[in-house]
């Protein structure tokens, strides 16, 4: 349980990181909260030759807001997510998951950017980036290219980054006082890895929701936006009805990874379960209004 | 200086310190294997267990899932410096007097992570203390006892506040 031999370079700026990942490939791994990285390295289950630790880089730190959009750096620590008052503000959605991801521990060392890189299925913030519509900035040698959330997500724990480029930013749209948001998951213990869970963005007029994405995690390969389920809902008065048509049309939206953590159907079941609750939070949320 | 050991120099419980370090090495072998502060216990050392909790810049981390090389320049505290400073003293009486360890494998984690909360010195329910600890694993006491003694000093700091 021990990692194995490697090299480290703790990187004094972006250009540098970018060169050395251009020169090695894939024997280099980026080292930001390690949160993930490290674990594999003590289990062996990753051996690269160089680690870059970009914990220093000031250019990839902080949250900001500006014309509607919110910028978090890839080092923004799970921590200060937490504690931000622009993603209080802004983005309600995000502030509502952060208390799942992981314990406090691991929170103060992991970053937002080590999440996304990652994918892991999962995860929280993956899904929300997918249901706020983000997008997420990745540079190399070549420069810099937009990713929208939509077409980052490859598989499991597969992105459409590739190995030379580094996660710069994520820019995630505010929709604003209009939105409802709701985010839930199950797990088997506080703040471990879920076993079934969805983040909804919404627009609610009176007890019709108008539009809505629903992103589901940890029972697919990816976070998931369930299209028919979505359909089934759209310009829909929230009523018993509906609410069997949606966790209907979920099934052909959805076909969950069997694991340790539960069978495919159990985790459909859940999945549909989380459904009707967020739904119906939604709701309540905007009467509340 | 070769490819897989660097040179760092850190403060830890209030000393500075120079040490040769190969790179593989990390945090929670550090400190117990080069500077015998065997405080700081290794259980899983894949950052699920919380036994090797221990504080860097001022925040809980899991030691086992950073480097030696990677706290160059921090300021590192473990469960001995908190002892010695008395910042944890009130909460180990209360460990002692509620039977909140047995074996006492987790109890340094424990308390870093306690303290941690109790630093805001903000009311919590026993809920949140819960969540809170929720990243510490105790295979002894079932948790009640800890919990309880954590909520206890918590009510005493809050008290001798007003």
């Amino acid at each position: 349980m021990k990692a194995p031999e490697l090299g480290y370079k703790r990187a004094e700026s972006v250009g540098q990181v970018i060169e050395l990942l251009a020169s090695y490939g894939d024997d280099a791994r980026v080292l930001a909260g390690g949160q993930s990285l490290m674990p594999t390295l003590n289990m062996r289950l990753s051996k690269p030759k160089l680690l870059v630790d970009i914990n220093q880089l000031n250019a990839l730190k902080g949250i900001s807001f500006e014309d509607g959009i919110v910028r978090v750096g890839a080092l923004a620590r799970h921590a200060e997510i937490m504690r931000s008052t622009v993603i209080f503000e802004k983005l309600p959605l995000i502030a509502e998951a952060m208390p799942y991801v992981a314990h406090v521990a691991i929170r103060n060392r992991g970053t937002f950017g080590g999440s996304i890189a990652l994918a892991d299925p999962a995860a929280e913030l993956p899904a929300c980036v997918l249901a706020l519509g983000a997008t997420i900035v990745v540079e190399s040698a070549r420069g810099q290219r937009e990713i929208p959330a939509s077409d980052y997500f490859k598989g499991l724990f597969e992105t459409e980054r590739r190995p030379d480029e580094l996660l710069i930013e994520v820019r995630i749209p505010s929709i604003g006082m209009k939105g409802v948001h709701v985010f839930s998951e199950l797990s088997r213990r506080q703040g471990d890895f879920a076993v079934a869970g969805v983040a909804c963005a919404a627009e609610i007029d009176g007890d019709t929701i108008s539009s809505a994405r629903l992103v589901y995690f940890a029972s697919e390969d990816r976070p998931t936006l369930a299209t028919n389920a979505v359909t089934a809902i759209t310009n829909k008065v929230w009523s018993e009805g509906s609410r069997a048509s949606v966790l209907d049309a979920l099934g052909d939206d959805l076909d969950p990874m069997e694991n340790l953590q539960g069978s495919s159907e159990f985790k459909l079941h859940l999945q549909r379960v989380l459904t009707g609750r967020v739904l119906d939070e939604a709701i309540a949320r905007a009467r509340a209004r | 200086m070769s490819d897989n050991t660097q040179t760092i120099t850190l403060t830890v419980n209030g000393q500075q310190i120079t040490r040769l370090v190969r790179i593989r090495q990390h945090l929670v072998d550090f400190l117990r294997i080069e500077l015998g502060l065997t405080g700081s216990h290794l259980g899983c050392e894949h950052g699920v267990c919380g036994a090797c909790s221990v504080r860097v810049d001022n925040c809980v981390v899991r030691g086992c899932l950073m480097l030696a090389v990677q706290v160059d320049g921090s300021v590192v505290e473990t469960v001995e410096g908190l002892t010695e400073s008395g910042e944890i003293s009130d909460l180990q009486d209360n460990f002692v007097e509620r039977d909140a360890l047995q074996c006492g494998f987790c109890t340094s984690g424990m308390l870093i992570t306690a303290a941690e909360l109790l630093r805001d010195a903000a009311p919590k329910s026993r809920d949140e203390i819960r969540d809170f600890l929720s990243g510490n694993y105790c295979r002894c006491t079932g948790y009640h006892a800890i919990v309880d003694a954590v909520e206890m000093t918590l009510k005493q700091r809050l008290e001798g506040q007003s």
